[in-house]
């Protein structure tokens, strides 16, 4: 009993107010600016030379800079200085390495070099290894260690070129195992010789040995040298893998038993960005805290027409960041997070599919808007379309499916006619995306808007709109092919295909039924394939599979990150690259080697649109739709805008901590009188039968 | 005694390799360590030789079994299955293939299973004993007879169904506590109570009416009886006789489960986002993290034998006549 | 007419069910329990339900391809009976008995103007001209008409089989217990005809999230909870007996190497297994693509493997009860005396071993199956479970979780998986005590 008050009595301690006894926080310092924001998955490494994923990207791209951002507030995506000074420097040289000027054509160009200079003063984040003595510990003192923050004497220094250096060595060291190692052998000159070079030396020794594509020109100054004219490299520069890295961290975390008490890169990144990560517990909790050595960095006062009307401009010119802690919290379920969020407990949040009519509607033309509901809590909208695309794709290899011959082709295409996408956005993503037209989403250079952009083999201009062909259409072409009514001359029988998927859970029977419907309405058998990941991937790369849905996400805001997946050299099967249907057309390919080395001119758009024709014409994929983001966020909450290239928008945002704590307290009152009334309906309950019992016992005695 | 328990370990060793094995088995049979290294590298640009350089770094790159190429007494041991098992029997997990240390994971991650499970096992014998006490107590009435078909009811109810249910009514329509996640510290007990009382409710069921049966069969012994006799009330009777001699197979049966608690209930935590070693589980096995899955499986089977050696000292210690031999 | 790996052992169930109660029938030391049986109520009445539910569930395993579908599915003939409900889909989440969708949209009338409000559905109540005038009464009398229809059948069987049997075996009508069955039989009757009828014209329990009706589901799940209950039961049996018995009576290596075993197995945590397990048929499903063309037959092999491995997980329980009860009867007198005549140890085990543990069996049967009822719903939740692409309570519940964060909630899916699973569970935890009652030899009387 005792146990049971001291709980209590806690309880009462702990949480002072009655009318937040569901608040998941204990902290409550009301002077700071705390952001609240969850993580599904534990990031597996902060590293920003392995790191590819967008999750743990939302970290590195606050705690890391590369030279290069993405202005926040404009659009189509531009590049600005981040720890850079300026824009590269481009230089161009041809096969004899002699600098070209003036006019000249690109393919005189063999080598071109990125001439880089960096802001000076800025400083690194506090952090052990910058102190000598941390860096040669006995094996006594790593035996006490538990976490980065026993230590207690933490230094910084000022960033130079060299760091900028180091990081790229470090992406050609096979022990860093830099998933873009391979692609950047390619690109960047002696990549691979020093590869090779210090595949047997140590982590630390890369140091001292050259790279010979990239050199330190000063302090404040370094160039890079590339491989041929490779214009999309600046945008390389923009991702965290080009992020300085000082030497002192690999020597510090080299450390022998570091590694066993987690205390590796992977966990406790050294950058210079406006954010660095206080506490590392993928198990609980993340917690970035404002970089008290952050440089000057300042709220663009430019950006697109409306950001003006809709307050994004109001910071102008303030020193960022304004928000003084993150903290990420595992939440790993949808259902309490968006519960959470409602009651206030975090900040943003987006919607998923179950809740979606709670809260958004549609008004008649169209547009989304938010319901009363969430209108009068305060929560505000806001929408935008991303930069990638999901597709089926057909595997250009298989029989049946597959090939050149116009039989197949007109099969596909009658595919592509019969799958209605806007069927699909409507029931599966609640409307939130648009059909695409070609391989390119909208703010990508080359993508057409309207009727010039439509995809004519399988929309007609109606209306002012596209409209799917009718289905009769695609039965006609399904004739043509060859399987009138979709039975297959050679079983008498319908049509089979297969489609390999590894969606499973609980929506994926709904999303399969679906897809089999629209094949059946061209007379298609589609017997769907369930596997786990690996299978899936290991029928793609030995082009065992028929039909699959993939996406892309851009890299970079450029087409020919989209492209290359259709680039023939690119084949999955034969060179085990992104092409993931085994796409080959020659036209294609050599108006792609055009393309892609081109600046973004009128003759590239032109370009673009051929290659958009004959992939239309192709089909080697049905093009999905590219999914449009809906996010909620809270009145208290300021400046977001979504950004879909780089995720540096942390350090734009801004809080207004009293006014979300005067809302919880308002949306968070408890409500007890349940359980009040159902103590007492226990005890009305117990009291005849204890009545019954003390008469029986009465009578037992006599 | 020491004897019988040095026997018991010694005993233990065949079971664990048992377990090694089968374990090793299942999860190799599907998977290759391509297929691992594929899933820990991620989608894009992965090239053949960024696998090989993946299995090679996490010590996959050897045969799974057997190794023809090394020299004659390296055969066994330069293989996969020997390198990755001679580190579970000294405890000692090795790194994820995520890049963890395992051993720390389960450190940390421990505490919180425990925190959910003890209170739960603890809270929940009081209650179902306080229960079964309560039908025995008033046997032959109304009370009895609609306590046991509550009892079958609550039975009948699937686990999910008082999650969701508790989840929806206490967390989010009255707010007494939040929805779902974990502190450290004292601040954890608000997180705690829903997971609790669920698992206590969702337990009463088959719980109560287990106990009912043992206090019955205990009632109607002969010397219960006796002690009626003697004139004690129905209360002297259940509460001095009838508990404390019931209470020896109960506490046995506790004692079995006592070790595995560490390893958390993997409903309620992932349920509830509580950073125990049952999400832990879970969790790796959805990433397919060969590593800590065989961890948990060594590490659950080694709790399961402890708890079997703890219950058969537990019978020497309840009943003076029991001798282990 | 097609037969699946589980319709077949689901007849071969079946047939071992009805010889197994013909020949417990002709013992004699097996009467009296049987006899407590069906003298009592709650035991009776809920074995009327569960074998309500095995109807269901055996018409749901007569699986045959359609022909009326271009695409020649394979349907069971339950499905062909439910045709309507089958395919009779809406586009999105609609109330039990709604006329009209549970979200507003935007409406384009035949006029070209468009209006926001709640669509009607196309075929919830589409008989209906004016809904909201209409709809009360509606339901009101087909729910009426149904019922009548459905008491009217139960009239023409009970009159049927009192003219039949009323004379020779008049306790089937006199006695409480026979009375009571009668009335559970006439509102299982009823009530289903008013069902079957009411959803001729209504959604009875909604519809899901891409509009299918959440009833058929339930109905549909209801073969594969049975499945799971009773084809592992039949998995673990076998094993269980055998190598318990053995182990008891042979005592020595044979029980060092069977308690070796079930240790083994016992000490990994099942989830591992049985996830590892389901991984291996995903592969072996992957390499063989060209047998397992249709998603019923892949969804099948996977129920069937979820049986497997959830039946040698499960078997170990009943093994060491089995070898603790040999233990005590090899050291009876009969069994003695049989060995010191030299009467063949095989003979023993059958003769005079086996006989004696079957209570001991059946009691584990009946408690084991609707545990993995349940069980089976935990396992979707972590996509170990069945196919997600299977009609099963688990998968509805999993479903169903995430609209209970709507506002407003979306409660139907959950409350009509609930309602089937627990009277089944319900049912079969009440005929499991039966059971216990009647063949556990302390509580004779």
């Amino acid at each position: 009993m005792r146990i049971v008050f001291l709980i209590i009595f806690n309880l009462l301690l702990s949480s002072c107010d009655l009318s937040q006894l569901n608040n998941p926080y204990s902290e409550a310092d009301p002077n700071l600016s705390i952001l609240y924001s969850s993580f599904s998955e534990r990031p597996k490494r902060l590293d920003p030379a392995t790191s590819y994923s967008t999750s743990e990207n939302s970290f590195l791209a606050q705690i890391y800079e590369p030279p290069y951002q993405y202005s926040y507030l404009k659009r189509p995506y531009q590049l600005e200085p981040l720890s850079a000074k300026k824009l590269p420097v481009i230089n161009y040289f041809n096969a004899q390495d002699v600098l070209l000027s003036g006019n000249f054509s690109a393919n005189k160009i063999a080598y071109s070099e990125y001439i880089i200079e960096i802001k000076q003063g800025i400083k690194f984040q506090l952090h052990p290894a910058f102190i000598e003595a941390n860096r040669h510990l006995s094996s006594d003192q790593i035996e006490k260690l538990t976490q980065l923050n026993d230590f207690t004497e933490q230094g910084t220094r000022e960033l130079i070129a060299e760091d900028y250096v180091y990081q790229i060595k470090r992406l050609a060291d096979p022990k860093v195992q830099s998933p873009i190692a391979e692609f950047m052998k390619e690109y960047i000159v002696g990549f691979g010789e020093f590869s090779q070079e210090v595949k047997d030396k140590k982590k630390i020794e890369i140091k001292s040995t050259p790279l010979s594509g990239v050199t330190v020109l000063s302090r404040y100054k370094y160039k890079i040298r590339i491989k041929g004219k490779y214009p999309q490299f600046k945008f390389w520069l923009a991702m965290n893998f080009f992020a300085p890295m000082p030497w002192e961290a690999n020597e510090f975390y080299q450390q022998k038993g570091l590694g066993d008490k987690n205390i590796s890169l992977n966990w406790y990144p050294i950058g210079t960005g406006p954010f660095f990560l206080e506490e590392n517990n993928p198990n609980q909790r993340i917690v970035l805290t404002k970089n008290p050595n952050y440089h000057e960095t300042f709220y663009p006062s430019e950006g697109e027409q409306v950001d003006k009307e809709k307050g994004l401009l109001k910071d102008a010119g303030r020193k960022l960041p304004f928000i003084d802690k993150v903290i990420y919290i595992l939440e790993k379920e949808t259902i309490p997070y968006w519960s959470k969020f409602l009651q206030g407990f975090y900040d943003a949040s987006g919607i998923s599919s179950d809740s979606f009519d709670q809260a958004v509607q549609f008004s008649a033309s169209g547009n989304a808007q938010l319901t009363e509901t969430m209108q009068d809590q305060g929560i505000r909208l806001q929408t935008s379309i991303s930069t990638s695309i999901f597709y089926m794709g057909f595997n250009m290899l298989d029989p049946v499916i597959g090939g050149d011959s116009e039989h197949a082709r007109k099969l596909r295409l009658a595919i592509s006619i019969a799958l209605d996408y806007e069927e699909y956005i409507s029931i599966f993503m609640n409307g939130r995306g648009i059909p695409a037209q070609g391989v390119l989403p909208p703010e990508i250079f080359g993508n057409l808007e309207k009727k010039e952009g439509m995809n004519q083999y399988v929309y007609n201009w109606k209306n002012n709109n596209y409209q799917r062909k009718s289905i009769e259409k695609a039965e006609q072409l399904m004739t043509e092919a060859g399987y009138k009514s979709g039975v297959d001359p050679k079983t008498g029988e319908a049509l089979v295909l297969y489609f390999d998927t590894t969606s499973v859970g609980a929506g994926a029977r709904a999303m399969m039924n679906w897809y089999r419907k629209q094949f059946e309405k061209i007379g298609i058998k589609l017997v769907i394939r369930p596997t786990d990941y690996n299978r899936f991937q290991d029928k793609i790369r030995d082009g065992s599979g028929q039909i699959f849905t993939w996406g892309w996400n851009a890299d970079y805001p450029d087409p020919e990150n989209f492209f290359f997946l259709l680039y023939g050299p690119n084949g999955k099967v034969k060179f085990k690259g992104e092409n993931a249907v085994n796409y080959q057309n020659s036209k294609f390919d050599q108006l792609f080697e055009q393309m892609r080395s081109m600046d973004d001119t009128e003759q590239r758009s032109q370009i673009i649109q051929q290659m958009q024709e004959i992939i239309r014409h192709d089909v080697p994929w049905v093009f999905g739709y590219h999914p449009k983001r809906f996010a909620l966020y809270h009145q208290w909450f300021e400046n977001i805008k979504p950004s879909f290239m780089a995720h540096k928008e942390l350090k734009y945002l801004r809080i207004d901590a009293t006014s979300r704590e005067q809302k919880r307290e308002q949306w968070n009152q408890a409500v007890f009188w349940p359980l009040i009334a159902a103590l007492v309906l226990f005890i009305l309950v117990l009291i005849p039968a204890i009545n019954a019992f003390k008469k029986r016992s009465r009578k037992t005695v006599q | 005694m020491i004897k019988y328990i040095l026997r018991r370990i010694l005993y233990a060793l065949p079971l664990l390799m048992g377990v090694n094995i089968l374990s090793f088995i299942l999860f190799f049979v599907v998977n290759s360590p391509d297929d691992m290294a594929r899933m820990q590298l991620g989608q894009k640009h992965v090239t053949e030789q960024a696998v090989q350089n993946w299995k090679h770094q996490h010590g996959y790159d050897l045969p799974l079994l057997w190794n023809d190429r090394a020299s004659s007494n390296k055969k066994m041991t330069e293989t996969i299955f020997y390198q990755k098992s001679i580190g579970l029997f000294l405890l000692d997990f090795g790194v994820s293939d995520s890049g963890r240390n395992i051993s720390e994971d389960i450190k940390q991650r421990m505490w919180p299973s425990l925190s959910i499970a003890l209170p739960s096992l603890i809270v929940g014998l009081l209650v179902n004993i306080s229960v079964a006490l309560m039908m025995v107590l008033f046997r032959n009435s109304y009370l009895e007879f609609s306590s046991i078909v509550l009892c079958v009811i609550l039975m009948s109810i699937s686990s999910l169904f008082y999650i969701i249910g508790g989840q929806f009514f206490i967390g989010k329509l009255l707010k007494l506590v939040p929805i779902s996640g974990y502190d450290t510290g004292f601040s954890a007990i608000k997180f705690l109570i829903l997971p609790i009382v669920i698992s206590v409710i969702s337990g009463i069921g088959s719980g109560a009416r287990w106990y009912r049966t043992l206090f019955l069969e205990e009632v109607e012994k002969d010397y219960v009886r006796t002690a009626r006799a003697k004139g004690l009330t129905e209360t002297q009777v259940l509460f001095k006789h009838v508990l404390k001699n019931a209470m020896i197979p109960i506490l046995t049966g506790v004692v079995v489960v006592l070790p595995l608690l560490f390893m958390g209930s993997l409903i309620m935590e992932s349920f509830f986002s509580i950073p125990g070693l049952g999400s832990y589980t879970i969790d790796a096995i959805n990433s397919q993290d060969f590593a800590i899955v065989r961890a948990m499986v060594f590490l659950g089977s080694v709790l399961y034998i402890f708890g079997l050696i703890l219950t058969d000292i537990s019978y020497t210690i309840v009943d003076p006549r029991v001798r282990l031999s | 007419m097609i037969i699946l790996w589980t319709d077949t052992l689901i007849y071969l169930l079946v047939i071992a069910i009805s010889l197994a109660i013909f020949f417990i029938g002709k013992q004699p030391q097996m009467r009296r329990p049987i006899k407590k049986i069906g003298a009592s109520k709650t035991g009776m009445i809920s074995l009327v339900v569960l074998i309500f539910f095995v109807i269901i569930g055996l018409l749901d395993s007569v699986h045959f391809k359609s022909t009326e579908s271009r695409t020649h599915e394979i349907i069971s003939l339950l499905d062909y009976w439910a045709k309507p409900l089958r395919e009779q889909g809406e586009k999105t989440y609609s109330a039990p008995f709604s006329t009209q969708l549970y979200s507003k949209e935007t409406m384009t009338a035949d006029d070209g103007t468009t209006q926001w409000g709640y669509p009607r559905l196309k075929f919830g109540g589409a008989h209906l001209q004016n809904p909201e005038a209409e709809w009360k009464m509606d339901v009101f009398t087909k729910a009426l008409i149904g019922f009548g229809k459905g008491a009217g059948l139960f009239a023409l069987l009970f009159i049927f089989f009192w003219i039949t049997l009323h004379k020779n075996h008049e306790h089937f009508f006199a006695n409480p217990t026979s009375k009571a069955v009668w009335f559970v039989l006439f509102t299982l009757i009823s009530k289903t005809y008013m069902l079957i009828d009411l959803s001729m014209y209504y959604h009875v329990f909604g519809t899901d999230k891409v509009g299918e009706d959440v009833f058929y589901q339930a109905i549909k799940s209801i073969r594969t909870g049975l499945v799971i209950g009773s084809l592992t039961t039949m998995i673990m049996l076998p094993l269980a007996i055998v190598f318990g018995i053995m182990a008891g009576f042979f005592r020595g290596w044979v029980d060092d190497v069977i308690q070796y075993i079930y240790t083994t197995l016992n000490s990994i945590p099942s989830v591992l297994l049985i996830a590892a397990s389901i991984l291996m048929v995903q592969v072996y499903m992957s390499n063989h693509a060209e047998d397992f063309n249709s998603l019923i037959v892949r969804s099948d092999m996977r129920l069937l493997f979820l049986c497997l491995i959830l039946g040698v997980t499960s078997w170990t329980g009943l093994c060491r009860m089995l070898r603790a009860e040999t233990l005590k009867l090899r050291e009876m007198e009969y069994v003695q005396a049989a060995q010191a005549l030299g009467v063949r140890r095989g003979a023993i085990l059958i003769r005079h071993i086996l006989p004696n543990v079957m209570h001991i069996v059946l009691i584990s049967v009946v408690l084991d199956f609707s545990g993995l009822v349940l069980a089976e719903a935990v396992l979707s939740y972590i996509n170990i479970g069945v196919d997600p692409t299977t009609y099963s309570w688990g998968n509805m519940i999993n479903g169903a979780r995430l609209e209970m964060a709507r506002d407003p909630v979306v409660w139907w899916s959950l409350l009509a998986s609930f309602i089937f699973m627990f009277s089944l569970v319900l049912a079969a935890n009440l005929f499991a005590d039966t059971v216990r009652n009647a063949f556990d030899p302390r509580r004779a009387d």
